[in-house]
């Protein structure tokens, strides 16, 4: 799975780093979302489709 | 004949909004919003003007809505279904469309990330359990609200924009105003006058003082000319009440549903997992919905959804409270079930306006929710729930006093 991540999108809601945080973190300055890993693995993709599906700003795009 | 006719359904079969709660369920909807949501995802509902905009009752059609780049917040656009004749823009960014509200959002967003948030929740404690303390050593019974419920969030948010605790009981009443549907306007505008007078000296005083706080950091912007004063001390208001009012209701009311089911309580009281409580924040949060006046928006341009057009220039009213409790996103939606997974409401809004404070707002209720119960285990309501105060005028749910012993 690849994560694909708009930060111009972004609304910094943290919502991303609460359902997934070994793959979003947050920028200190604003809080807009950083991807930490865009190829997370099987483990972790419940947690990443999580964090897309509540991603208030649709920031966030998941390919196979 | 005028017996039959409730207020809630007038002579054309559309109904009013804002509806009322039905008596004896002050945690749920309106009915007539469950019934409008059963007739299906878009209806039409009568304003206080005569205007009838969209209403949206469904969680799958508010979530798409909400997160629609031609839906507008614009207050002051044609169509914008408004709470009353004021549709001049006081309160700043919430009522903005991007690219501006989104550059004014990202100058105050530093402080609400989840690893800030986190790394004042020792800070947090302290506050709750300082409180507690004074509950515990004071009279009993006492009103939550007014010694624990109004102070947690209030000297958070204090502490975070730099705004003098002491000026509490100035800054709460002045709230309590602007967010009291019965206001008149002019009672509005009076008392955001003076908050925004006392906000635009704070920041005034924090550009010749700067601190470690947030208005001076937007202090800092103003002396740089990245932002007009007045502006700023907007933001200010807008946080500040943002920042007390909606956690206290949750605080209150919260408790008391807890107190309504007191097997969720005993379970939460009970537990040492930090995801239990977690999610029992989150349960609370949709159950209880506390912003029960409807998000707001006007379309810009023609929009098809779940069979209807709604053209360009109609009002849409979005009551997340009852999206919240909608069957098709939640299963048995009317029961309070603190080990459900909820973590997909939409207490907080959704799209680009969705709250900027809600990590603070999850952990403050995190700490409050995993600390009173369990250092004061008997607490219990001192009173019948009939007497109890609802916010049935708030813009904002919850309720004026919970008079509690233990």
């Amino acid at each position: 799975m690849k994560v694909i991540l708009d930060q111009d999108k972004c609304v910094a809601s943290g919502q991303c780093v609460m359902a997934a945080p070994e793959v979003f973190d947050q920028r200190d300055e604003d809080g807009v979302a950083i991807l930490l890993n865009d190829s997370p693995s099987e483990a972790g993709t419940e947690d990443v489709q999580h964090a897309a599906s509540v991603c208030p700003a649709l920031a966030i795009r998941l390919s196979a | 004949m005028t017996e039959t006719l409730s207020s809630d359904e007038p002579q054309a079969g559309i109904p009013e909004y804002p509806m009322r709660r039905a008596q004896g369920c002050p945690f749920d909807p309106p009915p007539t919003l469950r019934d409008e949501q059963e007739k299906g995802p878009l209806t039409k509902v009568r304003l206080w003007d005569g205007s009838r905009p969209w209403l949206v009752t469904r969680y799958a059609e508010q979530r798409a809505l909400l997160a629609d780049p031609r839906v507008s917040a614009d207050i002051t656009r044609p169509g914008y279904p408004s709470q009353s004749s004021s549709r001049s823009n006081s309160i700043g960014f919430i009522l903005m469309d991007d690219p501006e509200h989104a550059r004014l959002r990202r100058m105050v967003t530093a402080p609400f990330t989840i690893k800030r948030t986190e790394a004042l929740r020792p800070r947090v404690q302290q506050i709750v359990d300082d409180l507690i303390d004074d509950m515990l050593a004071g009279p009993n019974p006492v009103d939550l609200v007014e010694s624990f419920a109004l102070p947690v969030p209030s000297l958070v948010i204090c502490d975070l924009l730099g705004v003098p605790y002491a000026d509490h009981d100035f800054f709460q009443d002045n709230s309590k105003t602007i967010i009291n549907r019965d206001s008149t306007d002019e009672q509005r505008a009076g008392a955001l006058g003076r908050l925004a007078e006392y906000l635009d000296r704070l920041v005034g005083e924090k550009l010749d003082r700067p601190s470690e706080d947030l208005l001076s950091q937007l202090a800092a912007r103003v002396g740089a000319g990245e932002l007009p004063r007045g502006e700023a001390a907007r933001i200010g208001v807008l946080l500040l009440i943002a920042g007390h009012e909606t956690t206290a209701n949750m605080i209150a009311l919260g408790t008391l549903a807890l107190l309504q089911h007191p097997e969720q309580l005993t379970a939460l009281r009970e537990t040492q997992d930090p995801k239990l409580v977690a999610g029992a924040v989150e349960e609370l949060l949709r159950y209880l919905h506390i912003t029960h006046s409807g998000r707001r928006r006007v379309a810009l341009e023609d929009i098809e959804i779940a069979g209807q057009v709604i053209r360009a220039g109609d009002g849409l009213i979005l009551p997340n409270d009852i999206g919240n409790r909608d069957p098709r996103a939640f299963s048995d939606p009317d029961r309070l079930d603190i080990h459900r997974d909820a973590r997909h409401h939409v207490a907080f809004g959704f799209g680009v306006h969705q709250c900027l404070g809600q990590p603070l707002a999850r952990m403050e209720l995190q700490v409050v929710y995993s600390t009173l119960y369990r250092r004061m285990p008997t607490l219990r309501l001192a009173g019948a729930l009939e007497d109890i105060p609802f916010k049935h005028d708030g813009s904002v749910y919850g309720v004026y006093e919970l008079p509690v012993a233990w």
